[in-house]
């Protein structure tokens, strides 16, 4: 081959490239254009103060309310319950698997964890529903039967194996040099994993906290089957619920008009949701960043 | 003279494969003891058995008897989390955490003892004045070990162990990793250590044995063949496969 013609393809192959990475990046720009687009119309005629501030969440009554408030809280409050389950039982398992389990035990228990995680969220929702729910209502009976806590369980246990999965992945990657020279200091197993290897792994385990809320907040299905559609500002976690994600499929089921207010406020509201992921996602990069090993 | 460490018959097995057959020695406190042999003879395999870093492989096995003062090491119910305190190791490449200088050091105190603060303090200073690296970090006890040279982190290696306060060192291959100024310090510094501790000390460097070493055992092939004072086994090898090794014949 001569070097034009070599020459020549690098650069075709170059610019073929280069046109993929800008389909992703220009579909992400789409997507954040027609976002901003609708709501900045949906700004125009609710006023951005009532939409931060009112405490009441009522786009199809009459009158309607705007207040985005209750939204949010529900949705956080799926995302904090369900960490609660996530993380602690995700990094538990990370470091069983990663620090205390035989190479043997390992190879079982994997697989089952990503298999947890292949299960689609609809599943999850009716197991929600029709399990964990009666559970939780045959020892707590003023359970309603849509309820933030058996919604927040699902999604836990649903992001745990990517928690699981992810921390193991980050330990198992620090050298084994490293443990060894832990243990000849005369550390036990536990040791080794809080003092050395949780530490030492500490940017990999984060991000797999991150993702893992991200997940949660960004929940759609599980939501939606199990945690009602109450927007409210409680905290309550047997009371039924409404998070960012469950009003917008409930709109997006119900037959609203496109250009109608109802149809815009889906917009705002995952405007609301897409800054919230973004400023998870940016705080998880500086985190990283900050606390990156390099071995 | 005491014989610190003791081991009698010892075999040891990675699952069918037996890797040290029959091993008999005897280790002198205070004293530098060299372990020589071409690559895969089972020295670091013997120094692994010592403070039982051998548990940390699957499918491991030893029999025989290793005494440790009274203890035998190899025994079921022996504390092997005790027991590496009191015996400690250096590995070939340096393996410091990912923390800060100081908390290297500090590292195995904060775990095991209930020193208070000020103690912390000394014992970082201590610790890394007798690997004689105090000088060159004192003023960055708090930056990443990560930011210290290859010789620089060996010493720190050795200064977290010294101040588990052991009696007995494991050193395998210490020095294969650093350039010969970081080798020498090292040397010279084993002479310090010895005056405290009890050192056994793996090495594919021959000079290196016969420069620092009080003691000296030829492995080949899983069997010690040859044991005796530093000296006897470079001027006057009694084995024809020890002569071969320490003459170069065995690459
Ligand atoms: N984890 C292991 N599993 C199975 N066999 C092993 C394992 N570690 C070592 N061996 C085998 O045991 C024998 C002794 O190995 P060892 O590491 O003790 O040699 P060595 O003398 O330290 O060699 P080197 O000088 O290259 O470090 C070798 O044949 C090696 O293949
Ligand atoms: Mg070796």
């Amino acid at each position: 081959m001569t070097k034009k013609k070599y020459l020549f393809q690098e650069k075709l192959i170059e610019v073929v490239l280069v046109l993929f990475a800008s389909i992703s990046i220009l579909t992400t720009i789409g997507i954040v254009f027609s976002l901003l687009f609708e709501t900045m119309i949906f700004f125009s005629e609710v006023s951005i103060f009532e939409f931060f501030t009112s405490i009441r969440w009522a786009p199809v009554f009459d009158p309607p309310s705007f207040g985005v408030l209750p939204l949010i809280t529900g949705t956080l409050l799926i995302a904090i319950l369900s960490s609660l389950v996530s993380l602690p039982l995700g990094l538990g398992t990370a470091i069983f698997l990663s620090e205390f389990a035989s190479s043997k035990v390992r190879k079982v228990i994997k697989p089952i964890i990503e298999l947890l995680a292949g299960i689609p969220s609809i599943v999850y929702g009716f197991f929600a529903l029709t399990f964990i729910t009666p559970l939780l209502r045959s020892f707590l009976p003023n359970t309603d039967i849509f309820n933030a806590l058996s919604a927040s369980i699902a999604v836990g246990i649903m992001t745990l194996p990517m928690v699981a999965s992810l921390s193991e992945d980050a330990m198992m990657s620090v050298p084994n040099s490293i443990r060894q020279g832990a243990y000849a200091l005369g550390s036990t197993k536990l040791e080794v994993a809080i003092h050395v290897i949780v530490p030492a792994a500490f940017s990999g385990i984060a991000s797999s906290f991150v993702l893992a809320i991200s997940r949660a907040i960004g929940e759609t299905m599980i939501v939606a089957i199990a945690a009602g559609q109450t927007p409210s500002m409680s905290l309550n976690p047997l009371g039924s619920i409404q998070t960012m994600t469950g009003f917008m499929v409930n709109m997006a089921l119900g037959d609203i008009q496109q250009g109608s207010i109802e149809f815009k406020t889906v917009f705002a509201v995952g405007s609301v949701l897409f800054v919230i992921t973004l400023i998870m996602n940016l705080f998880a990069k500086y985190v990283i960043a900050k606390n990156r090993e390099v071995y | 003279m005491t014989v610190k460490v003791k081991v009698e018959n010892l075999n040891f097995y990675y699952g069918d494969f037996q890797a040290l057959k029959n091993i008999n020695i005897e280790i002198h406190e205070n004293k530098i003891t060299a372990l020589i042999g071409p690559s895969g003879c089972g020295k670091s395999t013997f120094i692994k058995t010592i403070d039982r870093m051998y548990d940390l492989i699957e499918d491991t096995r030893a029999d025989g008897h290793i005494l440790f003062d009274e203890m035998d090491i190899l025994k079921s119910d022996v504390d092997v989390v005790e027991l590496r305190k009191r015996i400690g190791m250096v590995f070939q490449k340096p393996n410091p955490f990912p923390k800060s200088i100081s908390e290297n050091v500090l590292y195995a105190v904060k775990r095991h003892g209930d020193v208070n603060k000020v103690a912390f303090n000394e014992i970082v200073e201590n610790s890394l004045r007798k690997a004689s690296l105090w000088d060159e970090v004192k003023s960055k006890l708090h930056q990443s070990a990560f930011s210290l040279s290859g010789g620089q982190q060996q010493r720190l290696c050795i200064a977290r162990t010294l101040a588990t306060k052991p009696e007995v060192i494991l050193m395998d291959e210490p020095t294969s990793a650093l350039d010969p100024i970081a080798t020498s310090k090292i040397e010279e510094l084993l002479q310090e250590l010895k005056k405290e501790y009890t050192v056994i000390i793996v090495t594919h460097s021959m000079q290196q044995a016969a420069r620092i070493s009080d003691y000296t055992g030829f492995f080949l092939n899983g069997e010690l063949i040859e044991f005796g004072n530093t000296k006897d086994i470079f001027t006057n090898p009694k084995d024809k496969r020890t002569e071969d090794y320490i003459t170069g014949r065995y690459g």
